[in-house]
């Protein structure tokens, strides 16, 4: 789709450069990370991911492979370059959010490499903004270390179990006690709340569990405040896989169906808040 | 001094009811002034409105299936009220499915709009509910503060583009920035723009046309002659902007611009019934 406002040709190819025919296949995915002001993007020959962190403890990530785009070329090993994810999410959201039918907003990002703006132009009904975005030095990320070889309990989930309960999250309670366990409850999630503790029980015969590998009775607590924005993701989702490690590291990893039917995948992490052993349960 | 109206047509009433809501958002009090054919709403640019003026005009017969007005003074045959129109707009939020509504000038304990609905009722007695909306009456010597403001002498004057598009652009702006520029040229070309430390966005707009202008007095208007691709400009605060566009909850038939670079922006938007016209300064 040709843009007559596209970036003039220059002697050197952009170190990042991609189109998107639906802008929204990027907008909701970033949306679903969007607890903090702040965003590292990364990308490689593989695609796009983008990282938001907060209080050293939680950190979110959204990874758009090269092939959900029309087009992606990486001219360096990796680009890496950080951003104010307000700004991109208004600039990506400049035509509106809401979806008719028939019509999207075509993108063409550039990034000419460190330093440089990042260049988003946006064409919906003839219509074209051009946006020049400031990046940043991008800060050091945590790394959880969190592989498959280290899961102590894994289970995947059909996400409409999981909606309706973390929509009405007790947010009274300081932290969202997670419990699994090859025995009963299998998994737990508990609030302690101004007006007493609530505890939701799936258990591992059910519907909606997709998968169940609990092979040790684990109990962790979360702070409520830091998963609450996971919320979004799994708003987003179709399936969402819950994993621990013997740390009492979690892992959220949500599957998402574009409107193109194309997956694309959310992961949350996050520090437990303290250890509780089971004999204290 | 003396007025009365009715509106007994639903269709009337509720198209009656969104420009009064259109008025709303766009001034806190405003200037009702009645004539024997015309309602106006009228803000004058006083520093305190953030220098922006509103001239809005609706034949009342278009509206109104009675009205008699009896101005000040057999050749002062108007009235000039001030209202604050939130609060009439509140009033017709109930006269959503009236059988008829009744405006009435009155002055029992001070000058009021008195607006009486009558609501459809299962017995044989209707219901009424009354607003006493408080107005204030301006002497006729103030008149002059409210006269009808001229066209200025623009340089560009373009068509607006589709007022939704328009709109979810200046509301994204919105949040990155407090000042947007406007500019068009005579090719049919309009940008909005804004610039902060963080991000520039420009979206550009085409083939808007632009509305043909019968020169006064066959006298050169600083339009003609112009240079088709020059642009002409003006910074204007946004939050104005977007006020003038979420207020629209009905297409115009004909919405457009006129830019005096660097000095004003005038827009005219015209549905049937109604023209309303918005001054928005340019910012030093």
């Amino acid at each position: 789709m040709p843009f007559s406002a596209a970036p003039p040709a220059s002697g050197e190819p952009s170190a990042l450069s991609a189109s998107l025919d639906n802008a929204r296949h990027l907008s909701s995915l970033l949306r679903a990370l969007h607890f903090q002001d702040h965003a590292t993007c990364f990308a490689t020959a593989s695609g796009l991911r983008v990282t938001v962190e907060d209080a050293k403890c939680i950190q979110a990530n959204a990874f758009i492979q090269a092939e959900i785009f029309q087009e992606f070329a990486v001219q360096e090993e990796s680009v890496v370059f950080r951003i104010n994810l307000s700004v991109l999410l208004d600039c990506l959201t400049i035509f509106g959010t809401s979806s008719l039918p028939g019509t999207s907003t075509a993108l063409r990002m550039c990034y000419r490499g460190y330093g440089y703006p990042l260049m988003l132009f946006l064409e919906e009904g003839g219509v074209v903004t051009v946006c020049k975005i400031n990046t940043q030095e991008p800060e050091e990320l945590l790394d959880f270390d969190f592989c498959s070889t280290k899961v102590v309990n894994k289970i995947i989930l059909q996400s409409e179990g999981l909606r309706e309960a973390f929509a009405e999250l007790d947010m009274t309670s300081e932290v969202l006690q997670i419990t699994m366990s090859p025995d009963k409850p299998y998994f737990r999630l508990s609030t302690f709340g101004n007006a007493g503790s609530a505890h939701l029980d799936y258990p591992r015969d059910s519907d909606l569990m997709e998968a169940f590998h609990c092979n040790q009775t684990q109990t962790n607590r979360y702070k409520i405040s830091l998963l609450k924005p996971s919320t979004k993701a799994l708003a987003l989702s179709c399936k969402v896989s819950i994993r621990t490690d013997a740390q009492g590291f979690l892992s959220l990893q949500y599957m998402i169906r574009n409107e193109d039917g194309q997956i694309c995948f959310v992961e949350y992490y996050c520090c437990p808040d303290e250890d509780i052993t089971e004999g204290e349960l | 001094m003396r007025f009365r109206a009715k509106i007994v047509d639903l269709a009337c009433l509720n198209h009656f009811s969104r420009v009064v809501n259109t008025i709303a958002r766009l001034a806190r009090t405003c200037t009702l002034r009645l004539t024997v054919s015309k309602l106006y709403f009228i803000l004058s640019d006083k520093v305190a409105n953030g220098g922006v003026s509103m001239w809005c005009e609706l034949c009342q017969g278009n509206f109104f299936d009675e009205f008699q007005m009896e101005g000040v003074a057999a050749e002062h045959n108007e009235i000039y009220l001030e209202l604050v129109p939130e609060n009439l707009s509140r009033a017709l939020k109930t006269a959503q499915n009236a059988k008829a509504v009744k405006i009435k000038l009155t002055n029992k304990h001070c000058p009021c709009l008195r607006v009486a609905v009558e609501l459809p009722s299962l017995s044989s007695s209707s219901r009424t509910v009354t607003h006493d909306i408080p107005v204030g009456v301006i002497p006729r010597r103030l008149w002059n503060d409210f006269r009808e403001p001229s066209v200025p002498d623009f340089d560009v004057s373009i068509y607006l583009p589709v007022l939704k598009t328009m709109k979810s652009v200046v509301e994204r702006m919105k949040n990155l920035s407090n000042v947007i520029v406007i500019e068009a040229n005579l090719n049919g070309e309009m940008n909005l723009k804004i610039e902060t430390d963080l991000v520039s966005v420009t979206t550009h707009f085409k083939d808007l046309g632009n509305p043909p202008w019968a020169s006064e007095d066959g006298c050169q208007s600083s339009a003609q002659g112009r240079d088709l691709e020059s642009m002409a400009e003006a910074r204007i605060d946004i939050k104005k902007l977007q006020q003038l566009l979420a207020g629209q909850q009905v297409n115009p038939t004909k919405a457009l611009c006129n830019i005096v670079s660097k000095r004003i922006v005038h827009f005219i938007l015209l549905h049937e019934d109604v023209s309303l016209q918005y001054f928005i300064p340019a910012l030093a």
